[in-house]
């Protein structure tokens, strides 16, 4: 090329289509100050907050003149409640933000969720079933073992319809996204019907924990629910490296991956393992949470591009800052009342999921 | 024609999907330094034997032989140190820049080890003016282009571990103007001048005599001829293959074909 065709290149209005990429440190160094300063906000505000003058000394610190009756009061609260809560809300952010991205890489779709294609009314229904089978066999002296038993089912649940999903959405290595939504609405609506009908015939206290559980809350924060969360989220952190550069190179078809040397059905069984695992322990804690894996990583490859190996550590810090954020105004708006976490998140992410159809229009619609 | 061993070789391979036989029976072997076009009417088996050879497909009986060794024994992985394959459609529904996909040819070596093979790769596809384009912006020409330097990136990281690989390209021109056809046939055949088999399937039967020393063409699943431009272009192949008539000129001792009408 010469250095005139390479001028009148460059002078070409690309505005909108070139992509310089930030550097990764600077990403991370925003990413993770955000996640500090969401959990500082939601220790501050709402019911039983904690001030900032009284955090470092409820935090620990030796702080000369502080009041004894409110520093013991202030401990109770920061540790034994807020900070499990924030815990938790951060990690299952970062499981549903993860678990939307690696489906958007594994289906080619920017559009899929597993809340929104059923794989979460999957791991809800087997969950729903748990409460109710259990609680009728073996009756409330059993009702400790809903802990370890719900992430469980719940797994198992989600696990069974992210197969079938694919399955049905891929044939000879392309998967349409016309099929894969309309599948995955089918399966929520048989999931949804499975619940309803449990809803049916459950007795007054399983049909307490049923809905309590459903309508998604992080009320019940403890320890050992955040016990239960983080295995599955330490795995899923350090299953990232295994499983971007293949995602990436997934973008192209299967059968491309294939040619370029990934060993293509490793891939699916990994990520479907990971998208299942993250749905079910996020479903067994919270509920159905959606559109937190739709918006943070569609959010992220507007800044940093589509590449898995940066995309996905992204998208659990902001994933987890989302979350954390939402938790935070669920406390606040109808303080002392709290708001189901589940029905926030979706008031605010349906209208940000039309907005991303529109803007694809022509991506979908072929 | 030389008697230097096959890189790559189909030994009477059937392919038969239910009822149907796409491939019947079919053997060919490319030598390294080969440019070897596929040429035959639509659903003869070009595609389905091209797939063959890259592993994709395997064949209902036969075999396909890569360096000596059977290709089902090759790991994925291993696959794609040898042979490379451009397929026919890419369609990427994510914002990668052409620089992005061009880099993902060279796999998981270190970026700076690739760094040059995907500047050359760009450069000699005309792609630097998009290179911080994002691939689904750009028309269908362009991105066959940045797909085609993903796969000249992964061939020559391939071959600089091991040696001669085989490249295939599955109607690498469909979508390309005429300039850069040209463009993409003089790349394919450096590439063979260098020790690579170039396997193309191609419609343009000019393209293919201008692109191959050797010309194989399909029919029904069988291979109806193979041999050098003279011998496989000509009035009889084409009105028998492709029930078409034809003129057949000759430009510089290589044939050139004009349409006529169909038969």
């Amino acid at each position: 090329m010469t250095t005139a065709e390479a001028k009148s290149a460059a002078s070409r209005p690309l505005a909108t289509s070139v992509s310089m990429r930030p550097a990764a440190f600077f990403v991370y160094a925003v990413l993770i100050a955000g996640v500090l300063a969401v959990a500082l906000l939601a220790t501050t505000v709402g019911a039983a907050g904690i001030p900032l003058p009284r955090l470092a000394a409820a935090l620990g610190f030796n702080i000369a003149n502080a009041d004894p009756a409110m520093l013991a009061r202030d401990e109770l609260v920061l540790w034994s409640i807020r900070i499990p809560r924030i815990a938790i809300a951060g990690m299952i952010g970062g499981l549903l933000a993860l678990s939307g991205a690696i489906m958007q890489g594994l289906f080619r779709n920017p559009l899929a969720d597993p809340a929104l294609v059923g794989v979460s009314s999957g791991g809800a229904f087997a969950a729903a079933s748990a409460i109710v089978i259990s609680d009728s066999a073996w009756g409330a002296s059993f009702r400790f073992m809903q802990l370890e038993l719900l992430p469980v089912a719940a797994f198992a649940g989600s696990l069974l319809t992210t197969t079938v999903l694919y399955k049905i959405a891929s044939r000879e290595g392309r998967t349409s996204v016309a099929i894969f939504l309309l599948a995955g609405l089918a399966i929520a609506a048989i999931a949804n019907a499975g619940i309803g009908l449990l809803v049916f015939v459950a007795d007054d206290r399983q049909l307490r924990d049923i809905t309590f559980w459903l309508l998604g809350s992080l009320s019940g924060a403890t320890w050992p629910k955040a016990g239960m969360v983080a295995p599955v989220a330490l795995l899923a952190l350090l299953a990232i490296p295994l499983i971007a550069r293949g995602l990436d190179v997934l973008v192209l078809g299967e059968a491309e991956a294939f040619h370029t040397g990934i060993d293509v059905q490793r891939l699916k069984k990994i990520s479907i393992v990971l998208i299942s695992a993250m749905t079910g322990v996020a479903v067994s804690i919270c509920g159905v949470v959606g559109f937190v894996g739709i918006v943070v990583p569609h959010l992220l490859r507007i800044v940093i591009g589509p590449g898995h190996r940066m995309l996905l550590p992204a998208s659990v810090c902001l994933g987890a800052i989302l979350l954390i954020l939402a938790d935070t105004i669920a406390r606040v708006l109808a303080a002392p009342a709290e708001v189901p976490i589940g029905i926030l998140t979706a008031a605010l992410g349906a209208p940000f999921f039309l907005f991303i159809l529109l803007r694809q229009r022509t991506l979908i619609g072929s | 024609m030389t008697s230097a061993p096959a890189i790559i070789e189909a030994d009477a391979v059937c392919m038969k999907v239910r009822q149907a036989t796409l491939l019947d029976n079919v053997s060919v072997q490319l030598r390294g330094g080969e440019t070897v076009a596929i040429v035959g009417p639509n659903g003869a088996g070009k595609s389905t034997l091209l797939r063959l050879l890259s592993g994709d497909l395997r064949s209902t009986s036969g075999a396909v032989r890569l360096k000596g060794r059977d290709l089902t024994s090759y790991a994925s992985r291993e696959l794609a140190n040898h042979r490379v394959m451009l397929s026919q459609h890419v369609n990427v529904s994510f914002p990668f820049t052409v620089e992005e996909i061009v880099a993902m040819g060279a796999g998981d070596r270190p970026r700076n080890a690739a760094a040059s093979l995907v500047d050359a790769a760009i450069a000699e596809l005309d792609l630097a003016p998009f290179r911080h384009r994002e691939l689904p912006t750009l028309s269908g020409g362009e991105q066959q282009r940045a797909h085609f330097a993903r796969v000249l990136v992964q061939l020559a990281c391939g071959e600089a571990d091991h040696g001669p690989g085989v490249l295939l390209l599955d109607e690498p021109t469909s979508s390309l103007d005429l300039r850069h056809q040209i463009n993409l046939v003089e790349t394919a055949k450096r590439r063979a001048r260098s020790g690579t088999a170039v396997v193309a399937v191609l419609h343009d039967l000019n393209l293919a005599v201008r692109f191959a020393d050797r010309i194989i063409v399909l029919r029904k699943g069988m291979v109806a001829a193979d041999g050098n431009p003279t011998e496989t272009i000509t009035d009889k192949m084409i009105s028998e293959v492709f029930e078409v008539e034809t003129s057949i000129g000759s430009e510089g001792g290589q044939p050139y074909v004009l349409l006529q009408r169909m038969q």
